[in-house]
């Protein structure tokens, strides 16, 4: 395959100050928010919103929106990289902490799915969803979470690839094995790295 | 809701022809969510994502995910009961 | 369908910027020679791709502006602002500047004389310019069919191809124009949104059975989409082409 023509004066939108230290291989840091999206925006009303925790627990567990915002939340700011080359920095979430989620679940299991509405699944070790690594978030920049940003709520796991982040996530299926999800069973990397660039199959 | 991101069957029709090698936008797509036909052309396609997205323009349903590297292109067709092409 | 632009296999081209043409305040023509160049058909688009000094890259699609008689390939396109891609097209390229193409593609959003009519055409704003490719060839390959183009732009400065098309109405081609933010004081032509009253006063009737082109904004194409179904217009004979939230 031959180098691609560079146009010349070409740059896109893109940061001149980008710290190479929080900057993944492959990315270019931005100051835009872009929107992606596979389908349709879910619209759910919040009195028909839950969030459940099923497969290989103990029992099913179920929030209700009021349940859900009724737990312990915090505030972060957090680095995101998505797979399509924007990185970017220093974005505010407010969310509940996975681990919050799971306190009250028994289980043996090692994977989970995260769930959502409009049928997007995403695949994760369990121990990348815990200890302070991931969060069911509901805010973004002081505000609450736009549909198109995946509000009511979405999944944050900013230390892999943002296709893990699920928007519109409404559950976490717990399994044995590591399922792929609508992406990694379609090309995508099983983990996601973007330190260590897996973004395909086999990288 | 309009989603202002959708587009038309023919916005894929680049890279659908990467992978079938013959110009798919007239050929006629079967859905296997809910048996609708239609042309490829005028099925709904959401593109800025990880991948290109096709979805049925009836239900919604998942026709088609392409992702590609630039070197490898990974197809995923369960959505498609079935293709009629003309050769 | 001509053999060459439907069956190949596709693969990146070069293409050099021979002219850059303003169409308007905010829109350009791009006039390219790519020459690897095989032909294509009126409504067909192309894939660009931009690589940066650094390995940065970004595609986007543009329709074809030019009548396949036409000896550049040009692309007409629309600064966007804060666009990734437009404001570079428009803003900074230049005679002599090279970037890469795919195609031509999108055969099911073509029209031929071959297709028949009557021809409904109907534009919002940059989403003209595909319908303009079918113009344009419906003149050169001097056909007769009936048609009309509903063209909805923001004002009278705004319109892309407005002198271009005064003087191509004849021979059965007739063009509308609605303004929906801003008209001339004199102006006594539609000042609102392509609504399902316009459609129905301007016709095609559905029992006529036109071929009909959609083309803009996806908000635009949905609205007029509807507008046209339930005034009775097939579906089938409706072909749409959305360009998403902006415009490219």
């Amino acid at each position: 395959m031959s180098p691609p023509i560079v146009s010349r004066g070409f740059r896109g939108r893109r940061r001149d100050d980008s710290p190479p230290d929080r900057v993944p291989p492959g990315q270019y840091a931005t100051d835009d928010f872009p929107v992606l999206s596979a389908g349709p925006t879910p619209q759910v009303p919040l009195d028909e919103w839950d969030f459940t925790i099923t497969g290989e627990v103990d029992e099913l567990h179920r929030f209700t929106w009021e349940e859900f915002r009724a737990l312990p939340s915090e505030t972060i700011t957090v680095d995101i990289h998505c797979v399509t080359k924007w990185t970017k920095l220093d974005t505010a979430w407010e969310g509940v902490r996975v681990e919050t989620l799971l306190e009250s679940v028994e289980t043996s299991a090692e994977y989970v799915v995260a769930v959502c509405d409009g049928g997007y699944t995403t695949n994760l070790p369990l121990e990348d969803v815990v200890d302070g690594k991931a969060w069911v978030a509901f805010g973004y920049d002081g505000e609450p979470l736009d549909p198109e940003h995946g509000g009511p709520a979405r999944l944050l796991v900013p230390h892999l690839y943002f296709w893990k982040s699920a928007k519109w996530v409404r559950g976490l299926q717990l399994a044995s094995t590591d399922e792929p999800g609508f992406w990694e069973s379609n090309g995508y990397h099983l983990y996601g790295d973007p330190w260590r660039e897996q973004r395909y199959t086999g990288d | 809701m309009t989603d202002d991101v959708k587009l038309d069957g023919n916005a894929a029709a680049g890279i659908l022809q990467q992978i079938f090698a013959v110009e798919v936008t007239m050929a006629s797509g079967t859905c296997d969510g809910c048996g609708a036909v239609e042309p490829v052309g005028a099925v709904s396609v959401y593109a800025r994502a990880a991948g290109t997205v096709l979805r049925c323009p009836h239900c919604e349903a998942v026709l088609m995910k392409v992702v590609t590297d630039g070197e490898r292109i990974w197809v995923d067709l369960r959505g498609l009961r079935a293709l009629e092409l003309s050769v | 369908m001509a053999g060459t632009a439907v069956h190949r296999r596709l693969t990146w081209q070069v293409a050099e910027v021979v002219d850059v043409v303003p169409e308007t305040e905010s829109v350009k023509t791009l006039r390219l020679d790519v020459p690897e160049w095989a032909g294509h058909l009126p409504g067909q688009h192309v894939d660009i791709r931009l690589t940066a000094e650094d390995g940065y890259q970004a595609e986007r699609s543009y329709s074809i502006a030019s009548a396949p008689e036409s000896e550049a390939v040009e692309l007409t396109v629309e600064h966007v602002e804060d666009g990734e891609v437009s404001p570079y097209l428009t803003g900074e390229l230049r005679q002599g500047d090279r970037f890469e193409l795919r195609g031509p593609v999108g055969g099911y959003f073509v029209w031929e004389p071959s297709r028949g009519g009557p021809l409904l055409l109907v534009a919002g704003g940059s989403g003209v310019v595909p319908l303009m490719a079918m113009v344009r060839h419906r003149v050169a390959a001097g056909a007769e069919v009936p048609t009309t183009l509903l063209f909805s732009s923001r004002g009278w400065d705004d319109v892309i191809y407005r002198d271009e098309l005064e003087g191509l109405e004849t021979n059965g081609l007739r063009v509308v124009h609605t303004l929906t933010r801003s008209h001339p004081d004199d102006w006594i032509g539609y000042s609102r949104r392509v609504d399902p009253e316009m459609l129905r006063e301007l016709g095609p009737a559905p029992e006529e059975r036109p071929q009909v082109y959609v083309c803009g904004p996806t908000p635009f194409v949905e609205a007029v989409a509807k507008a046209l179904v339930d005034l009775g217009h097939e579906p089938v004979g409706i072909r749409t082409e959305r360009f998403g939230p902006t415009g490219g």
